[in-house]
């Protein structure tokens, strides 16, 4: 398999990037190398070959279509729910192979979280969205639930808002709110990694402000990759920018490399007239 | 709504809108006529006989001017909710199999097969109930033709339907809840427990409700495997009665005053029905939790 090759030369697929990679590939968090996408006979995504560093934020952008959120479920391999969908290349987070058909999928999304685009809790209450993935995973004492969950809707910045309604729908909460609280639930088990699939676009300015802020703070603790379409916002909070490309259907990596240079020296022309044209 | 003027329509919408609200109508007034025809036939019987009679004479002898409908009731009551409390856990079994656990393929002909199954009429059930389970139930405790033989017929019957109404409601779960669910690194069992089931409730109960009223309506399976006796039944292997199958059964022969007995017992099913309905909206579970 071409998945021990990687490991073993951990350094030959770097030159597969078009530019160098953000630092010390050794270093690396999470790493991509080769990684393709089929949903069926389609290919989505070709040849992405990414590393990103332990504990900062990585930015993903790209136009619609272009295989983004592909990329992010292949890190928690929630391409496995999906019918026909393929995945095949290298695929690394610290040193489990996440390309394995052996791997303990339910370990690997309690290690890596997701927040997906449109804000989805749970039709429950909110201690319940919060309760139930801690409670999954063997927290079963009410103390330590209520301390868990106290702590990180305080982090979210949602405590005041909810601490009386905790046992209310958390439906009954604003667009906001109510990603918080998906943030929250995916912050509550504590993962080194954090999926956020255009976080913030179904947000209001103010509700995306405050996201914005917690994944800022969130930098060192977590390693955090973020799809996003404000290249703003992309300028603004990540250490290392991917830009995405769809040619004939199938998504592929332009280039990456630190936010710095991604945008004021871009290598590549795609890379170039999508920053002008956005400047523009 | 938007009243049709505030669309300012085309002709032709507006001739599609006379036809639908005509149709409405129509359907209305044919239902009206049904219970005006109803009573006006049963009247004899509730002037003659009185409604406190239906419920409480010596028994269901019409020729001999005794009419009561309770053991009958009973076996209606009795082989419904038997019927509904084996067939609703088997439903909810078949439709989480066919929606979380099956393989894409094998879930596909699943449903095909159950689909199938919903398109056999009840004759065929009763049939199969009479020449197969009738027997059964008589080796092991006879007479055979009895209320467990009803029950276990009018489940299979309604299974096939009431799996295909719950499959349906818990198909219709947002997938953003799935996904959300999948990427905490939940358990497919404490998904399907903990948000898919809540999430789909009253779809499911809708559907349970549905398999009430075609069980109360079946007569012709529960005809040919309840044995027919008028009698309030003590056991599940005692011989029972149901309105609908008594209906059938005498409505060739009967006249005067039985006759119009039989349709009282038509205005009875059509009571409870309604019962059913009414009740039914009233402790139905909300979609949401707690809003
Ligand atoms: N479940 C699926 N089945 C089939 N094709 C899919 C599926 N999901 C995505 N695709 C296809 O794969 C390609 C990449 O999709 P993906 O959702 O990863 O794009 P994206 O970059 O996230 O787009 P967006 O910015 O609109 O969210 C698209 O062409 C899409 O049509
Ligand atoms: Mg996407």
């Amino acid at each position: 398999m071409k998945v021990g090759l990687v490991q073993e030369e951990g350094r030959t697929w770097s030159s597969y990037t078009t530019s160098s990679l953000p630092s010390d590939t050794r270093d690396a968090h999470i790493c991509a190398a080769q990684l393709n996408v089929w949903y069926g006979d389609k290919l989505a995504l070709h040849d992405v070959t990414l590393a990103v560093d332990r504990g900062t934020i990585a930015a993903v952008v790209g136009p619609s279509g272009c295989g983004k959120t592909s990329f992010l479920m292949c890190i928690n391999r929630l391409t496995d729910m999906i019918p026909r969908c393929r995945v095949s290349g290298a695929l690394h987070l610290d040193h489990l192979n996440l390309m394995s058909p052996t791997i303990d999928v339910l370990a690997l999304r309690r290690r890596v979280g997701m927040v997906f685009q449109k804000p989805n809790p749970f039709p429950l209450s909110v201690w319940d969205n919060l309760a139930l993935p801690l409670k999954e995973h063997g927290v079963r004492k009410r103390d330590e639930l209520r301390q868990r969950i106290e702590t990180v809707l305080r982090e979210v910045g949602l405590w005041n808002d909810v601490k009386d309604r905790l046992g209310h729908s958390a439906l009954a909460l604003s667009g906001g709110q109510q990603q918080r609280v998906c943030l929250a639930r995916a912050l509550v088990l504590s993962p080194e990694v954090l999926l956020l699939d255009e976080p913030c676009s179904s947000l209001d300015p103010l509700s995306s402000g405050m996201i914005e802020d917690l994944i800022v703070s969130l930098r060192g603790r977590l390693t955090i990759v973020i799809v996003t379409h404000h290249l703003a916002q992309a300028r603004r909070i990540a250490d290392s920018v991917a830009v995405f490309w769809a040619q004939a259907g199938a998504g592929w990596l332009v280039e990456s490399g630190p936010t710095q240079q991604i945008f004021d020296s871009p290598q590549h022309p795609i890379t170039a007239a999508y920053i002008q044209g956005h400047r523009g | 709504m938007f009243s049709i003027n505030t669309l300012s329509p085309s002709r032709s919408d507006y001739l599609l809108a006379t036809v639908l609200r005509l149709c409405a109508v129509l359907s209305g007034v044919v239902l009206l006529l049904v219970v005006v025809f109803l009573v006006q036939e049963a009247f004899p019987a509730l002037r003659h006989v009185g409604l406190v009679r239906l419920f409480t004479d010596d028994s269901w002898h019409p020729t001999e001017g005794l009419y009561n409908l309770l053991p009958m009731l009973w076996g209606t009551m009795l082989v419904t909710i038997g019927a509904v409390s084996l067939a609703a856990p088997l439903a909810i079994l078949s439709a989480m199999f066919c929606q979380f656990y099956a393989p894409v393929s094998l879930a596909r002909w699943y449903r095909r097969l159950i689909e199938l199954l919903a398109g056999i009429p009840s004759v065929v059930y009763g049939f199969w109930g009479l020449v197969v389970l009738v027997p059964m139930i008589g080796n092991l405790h006879p007479p055979g033709p009895s209320l467990l033989a009803g029950m276990v017929v009018l489940a299979i019957m309604i299974l096939p339907t009431i799996a295909l109404l719950m499959e349906a409601s818990l198909a219709a779960v947002p997938q953003e809840y799935l996904h959300g669910a999948l990427a905490l690194g939940l358990r497919r069992w404490t998904m399907i427990r903990n948000i898919v089931l809540p999430a789909a409730r009253s779809g499911l109960f809708a559907s349970a409700v549905l398999g009430v009223g075609r069980a109360l309506g079946e007569t012709m399976a529960v005809l040919m495997v309840c044995g027919n006796v008028v009698q309030i039944p003590h056991s599940v292997f005692a011989p029972v009665r149901t309105l609908t199958a008594n209906i059938a059964l005498e409505i060739a022969y009967a006249f005067g005053t039985h006759r119009s007995a039989l349709f009282a017992s038509g205005i009875l099913l059509l009571l409870i029905v309604l019962g059913i309905v009414v009740v039914a909206d009233a402790v139905k579970p909300r979609w949401t939790y707690g809003e």
